[in-house]
């Protein structure tokens, strides 16, 4: 995808690019001996682990493990959190996230973030989407702007159930719309990166079918990283599946050997139910 | 392995496993006592043989409906997926082994009086390997061993070899007198079948391998004897 900010084309319609399945390219990426402290506690231990472009990274593990943690060291969102400190290497295109010249709000629409619960903004389903384009000056007038709105909500698979009622509140949607349309509000910055966090824990499995094969849309254009807590969403969704446990990263490999042969008893022990 | 934290899931994957070595037990049975019934012309062994293969059957299909039941509610992963898959296999190579034996009792049952006591033993001689072939390989199952599978999985050319054996010691017999010929023929299929036992149990080793470590065994690895 294009990936220079500052996007002034209407509609893309390019929405199918062949999809790609390499997964040993250049990673879009590539985290260095990664170490997360809450005060004095070590909460991650020297993760190192790279992401590659146009395919999901799933992370698994148990309650406490430091996977969302670790996802949140991706888009600097420990930051927010105090007494949190993040050492070690983050690169995206050889540049550390973390070094202190790096705008975290920039860094954020390009690596975008979609949660547990679905949090539109309680505006109109346009203005959620808008919001962003606007802030970051991506637009050149309302005719792009809504050049934009209608990319990304197509690209997030809602436009023809949101089409008619653009002006109403994004909140007034079911949760699985909600959570499709934080997922074009944050392909609405073209990011690079998309995190997610459980983002379909608060859905039923058919608004969960929705964003899986979304999910699968998308990785024809981003990387994507999805924490959950289902194994078999992990195996439904991703390419390569991360184990962690007590904040180490205990395996990571293509998802269909983790889940048939993983190479690690503890990753055993967890996906076949066995720990505790 | 530890259990898993929903114990119904190991107790049904306890209870899958044990129907697959029931299902040995009752096939291992089967074999020898067709091969008895054959050197001791019992007949009524041999029906009796025979009338086995049914259950046989039954085990099969009480096996696949468990398998169908645990896939769909379980979502198996990992060694227990790679379990499931193998019991699956194996039932199928056990019950072609008990048809196989049945078909040995079956023309037993239709042997004329031309048949002489070496061309009887010469089976017998070859089944002993094979009987031996179908106990290893279910008590690597019995123990998830994939050393012991590998050793059975290594172990097949030895009946081909015994196999190539019988062949030339029946066509012998048959060229000495021809009226042996009906029942010769008869003899040359059991022969045949217990060669495809033996196949049957290499088959199982591979997959109790499988199971065991998740990779394949390697077909180049194995020298091929068979020349009939």
């Amino acid at each position: 995808m294009d990936t220079t900010l500052g996007m002034s084309t209407a509609v893309d319609d390019n929405l199918t690019l062949p999809p790609a399945t390499d997964t040993a390219a250049a990673p879009r990426i590539d985290c260095r001996n990664i170490k997360v402290f809450y005060g004095e506690t070590e909460a991650i231990h020297d993760v190192s682990m790279a992401f590659p472009d146009r395919a999901v990274t799933a992370l698994i593990g148990p309650s406490g493990c430091g996977k969302s943690t670790f996802l949140r060291c991706l888009n600097r969102m420990n930051d927010t959190i105090e007494n949190c400190r993040v050492e070690g290497e983050i690169l995206m295109d050889g540049e550390n996230i973390n070094d202190a010249d790096v705008d975290p709000v920039l860094l954020r629409s390009r690596v975008g973030m979609v949660f547990q619960k679905p949090n539109p903004f309680p505006k109109s389903i346009y203005d959620n989407i808008a919001y962003g384009p606007r802030i970051h000056g991506l637009a050149n007038g309302r005719e792009d702007l809504d050049a934009i709105v209608e990319k990304s909500l197509r690209r997030a698979g809602l436009w023809d159930e949101v089409k008619d009622r653009l002006a109403a509140p994004g909140t007034g949607l079911s949760g699985g719309q909600q959570q499709r349309l934080c997922i074009a509000r944050a392909i609405a910055v073209q990011p690079e990166v998309i995190l997610m966090d459980e983002p379909c824990s608060a859905l039923d499995p058919i608004a969960t079918a929705r964003i899986e094969e979304l999910i699968d849309e998308l990785r024809n254009r981003y990387c994507i990283v999805i924490v959950t807590h289902s194994m078999q969403q992990a195996a439904r969704v991703s390419q390569r599946t991360a184990f962690f446990h007590l904040g180490n990263l205990v395996e990571l490999g293509d998802t269909s050997q983790i889940f048939t042969n993983p190479r690690e008893k503890r990753t055993e022990d967890y996906i076949t139910g066995r720990f505790g | 392995m530890s259990d898993h934290i929903v114990s119904a899931y190991s107790e049904e994957l306890e209870r899958l496993s044990a129907e697959i070595l029931k299902m040995g037990g009752i096939v291992e049975t089967m074999i020898t006592d067709a091969c008895r019934a054959l050197v001791s012309n019992d007949l009524e062994l041999a029906k009796e043989v025979v009338l086995r293969d049914p259950l046989v059957d039954a085990i099969e299909a009480d096996a696949e409906r468990q398998i169908v039941s645990l896939i769909a509610r379980r979502q198996p992963m990992g060694h227990d997926l790679r379990m499931i898959l193998s019991a699956m296999k194996i039932s199928s190579e056990l019950e072609r082994i008990g048809d196989l034996s049945k078909n040995i009792a079956k023309r037993t049952q239709r042997l004329d009086d031309n048949v002489n006591v070496e061309m009887r033993n010469a089976i017998l001689r070859m089944a002993q390997p094979v009987s031996h072939q179908l106990k290893d390989v279910l008590n690597a199952y019995a123990t998830g061993s994939a050393e012991k599978a590998r050793i059975v999985w290594g172990a097949d050319d030895d009946i081909d070899l015994h196999y190539n054996a019988v062949f030339r010691e029946m066509l012998t017999h048959l060229l000495e007198d021809p009226r042996r010929i009906t029942a010769g023929a008869h003899m040359l299929f059991m022969a045949k079948n217990l060669e495809r036992i033996g196949d049957h149990c290499t088959n199982i080793a591979e997959f109790v391998y499988y199971q065991a470590v998740g990779d394949y065994l390697s077909e180049l690895e194995r020298p091929k004897q068979n020349q009939v």
